[in-house]
């Protein structure tokens, strides 16, 4: 009998493509407290941990299985408040199966719950595809929502519930109190969720999950059910999404009802989008990126969210790769040959949106400042921006103007080489 | 007479007040090789939808092997071994040549839908993938996207994932639609190999591909077979004849003039 053997990638692209990355993976994870982080670094690369988790469960849905969810916050959500409650109930100590449960552990009580929430929402939902679909889950995110501030006993009201997750037995040494402890608590989960996945990627239903995305007819005629496949693939997506509301949990010590709401819910479509659907790795880029902006960039300007929405108008419009679309197109150029042209282009459209972004900014800062009447002024690098000052219109017609004209000229060039 | 492969009686169909299949009886021994012809619009495509599950019968009644299986889903037609191909290229373009195929091997051997297992650890599966390649010429493009195959690879592509499966009754709608001469023969000569001791029926526009491929031939015109035959008793039907006007009357002519 002949083999096919030659047919799979070879044990070094295997090694290459699926081994290393998760092995640099952990290895980065290791190395990150060598540097002493601030306590704000720790608690920013926590909420980027459980972003990691979050965007990639939601990648499950609508970058692998081609469906647009609008309310994935729901299983992330109503995980956080299981591990909390858990959490509760290793506090009182009442049980012998939660009395020995240790807090380090509760992202597992976070997966089932959000599988079981997978599993009955996804019934009806995944009946139907494509705006349907979306619509329904639109439907439930706003149902839940509604009900988290109904039922006071599992939502805890406006209040939200609160635990304390220096409780209960004790796993690796650790009694996850300071931020260090958390840190590790976090990093594993984050590795176990990406692995976890990554490996569903790999399996029979993670492929035909893709082939379901791509053309849903033909799946029917190799003997799959496609609604069974985006069924399965939910109920993941979701126990994913409880893993990471697990890890929230534990790390924030409380959930409120605004954790089902709509808000969580586009921020992760956002993640997912920005970071790139089409790579695995785009959610993570996505996640970073965003819970960066979130809580830096929120310090620098309170016009934080225009950015970010015409950073998503962006990417939507010019670079549906996502970040990681970006990111992996440049490692292209890199590595084949006739780069410098390409690469030239390249620099010169990056100059140009810098250009045009940097007039965007200037107006936007110098509007907001002037919008909100408590005369404050913009001023960056020493300059006096105001909304009457002829500098300030000077500068930003001018670089708006600069960044068009370069971006113009490559296009021409473009066309010309074309 | 065993157990036909396939057999169709009083099948019907109706969209609205218009009836599309009036009532269609067709029997298919086991290893038979059918094509179905007949003018456009007869209702081929529509037939070839309601046997495999597509849209549900409106009356009558589809057994393959004895078993009924008109009005189930096409995924549980497809797990009882029928399988079919479409008339416009229906692959998986974002996946390689092999993703594809394998696609078509996984639930026929028994991983359905399971999440435990890694695709690359699953022998079997591999093996099957490359002797459906392999069978269908496709091994040295396996590792190319489907969507930058040429056209014809596609169709062959089209017919790999139909095979992959294991299926025993094959239906191939057109799958020698859009091809140049020398492509079609070796079409033929692809679906000729692929198929052999399977039951297949075909719907083909080529006359020549049609009357060198079947060993029998039904003429589908406004919903019902007007004709059921060897080629030669097609050959001879004045029925036949009369249901072929304009071009396709003279590629008749040609290809039973060709032949004798």
């Amino acid at each position: 009998m002949q083999s096919y053997e030659h047919l799979a990638p070879s044990r070094a692209v295997k090694i290459r493509q699926r081994f290393v990355p998760f092995v640099v993976m952990a290895l980065v994870l290791a190395v990150i407290p060598v540097f002493d982080p601030s306590r704000t670094m720790y608690s920013l690369m926590a909420a980027m941990g459980i972003n990691i988790v979050f965007a990639l469960s939601y990648n499950m849905l609508l970058g692998r299985g081609g469906l647009l969810s609008f309310g994935h916050a729901v299983y992330f959500g109503l995980g956080g408040y299981a591990a909390l409650h858990a959490m509760n109930a290793i506090d009182a100590g009442d049980s012998a199966f939660w009395g020995n449960y240790p807090v380090f552990m509760l992202p597992v009580v976070g997966f089932a719950m959000g599988a079981l929430a997978g599993a009955i929402i996804g019934w009806p939902s995944c009946k139907r595809s494509g705006v349907p679909f979306a619509m329904i889950s639109l439907g439930v995110a706003e149902l839940v929502a509604a009900a988290g501030y109904m039922f006071g006993s599992f939502f805890g009201g406006e209040m939200g519930v609160t635990g304390d997750r220096m409780v209960g037995p004790q796993l690796f040494g650790l009694s996850m109190g300071p931020v260090e402890d958390v840190y590790w608590f976090i990093a594993f989960w984050t590795f176990v969720g990406t692995l976890g996945i990554y490996a569903f990627t790999r399996t029979p239903i993670g492929k035909m999950s893709e082939a379901t995305r791509d053309n849903p007819e033909r799946v029917q005629f190799v003997g799959y059910d496609p609604n069974r496949v985006r069924y399965l693939v939910f109920i993941f997506a979701g126990a994913f999404a409880g893993l990471a509301g697990g890890m929230a949990a534990v790390n924030y010590e409380i959930f409120t009802p605004e954790s089902v709401s709509l808000i969580p819910s586009g921020l992760v479509l956002l993640m997912a989008y920005i970071g790139g659907i089409r790579y695995f790795t785009g959610p993570i880029m996505g996640a970073i990126l965003l819970t960066y902006m979130q809580s830096m960039l929120s310090d620098y300007s309170e016009a934080w969210l225009l950015y970010l929405g015409l950073l998503f108008i962006a990417i939507v419009m010019y670079a549906p790769g996502g970040v990681a679309g970006i990111v992996f197109g440049l490692l292209d150029i890199f590595r084949h040959d006739g780069t410098r042209e390409v690469l030239t282009r390249r620099v010169k459209q990056a100059v140009g949106v810098a250009l045009a972004f940097t007039g965007l900014v200037i107006l936007t800062e110098v509007a907001v400042r002037w919008s909100n009447g408590y005369g404050e002024v913009f001023e960056p690098f020493g300059l006096h921006l105001g909304i009457d000052t002829p500098l300030s219109w000077v500068l930003i017609v001018g670089f708006f103007a600069a960044g068009f004209v370069t971006l113009r000229l490559t296009r021409n060039k473009e066309e010309g080489a074309a | 007479m065993s157990t036909p492969a396939l057999s169709i009686n009083g099948l019907k169909k109706n969209f609205g007040p218009a009836e599309i299949i009036c009532g269609v009886d067709l029997d298919l021994a086991p290893g038979e090789r059918h094509a179905i012809i007949g003018p456009n619009g007869a209702g081929k495509s529509t037939l070839f939808n309601l046997i495999s599950g597509l849209y549900t019968p409106t009356a009558g009644s589809v057994k393959l092997n004895g078993e009924e299986i008109a009005g189930r889903s096409p995924h549980a037609i497809n797990r009882m071994g029928l399988s079919r191909s479409f008339q416009v290229s229906n692959i998986f373009a974002n996946m390689t040549v092999r993703e594809n195929v394998r696609c078509g091997v996984l639930y026929s051997l028994g991983y359905g839908y399971s999440f435990w297992r890694n695709v690359g650890n699953l022998r079997e599966v591999q093996q099957k993938t490359g002797e459906v390649l392999e069978r269908v010429g496709l091994l040295d493009k396996a590792h190319l996207p489907a969507a930058l195959l040429p056209y014809a690879d596609q169709r062959t592509l089209e017919i790999a994932i139909t095979i992959a499966g294991g299926a025993d009754v094959i239906l191939l709608d057109e799958p020698t639609a859009g091809m140049s001469h020398s492509e079609t023969d070796r079409a033929v000569a692809l679906i000729e190999q692929a198929t052999a001791d399977k039951t297949l029926i075909v719907v083909e526009h080529d006359m020549g591909v049609v009357f060198n491929l079947a060993d029998r031939i039904s003429v589908l015109v406004y919903g019902q077979i007007i004709a059921t035959g060897t080629p030669e008793e097609i050959r001879g039907d004045s029925r036949v004849r009369e249901a072929y006007l304009g071009d396709e009357d003279e590629q008749l002519a040609l290809a039973t003039g060709g032949a004798q």
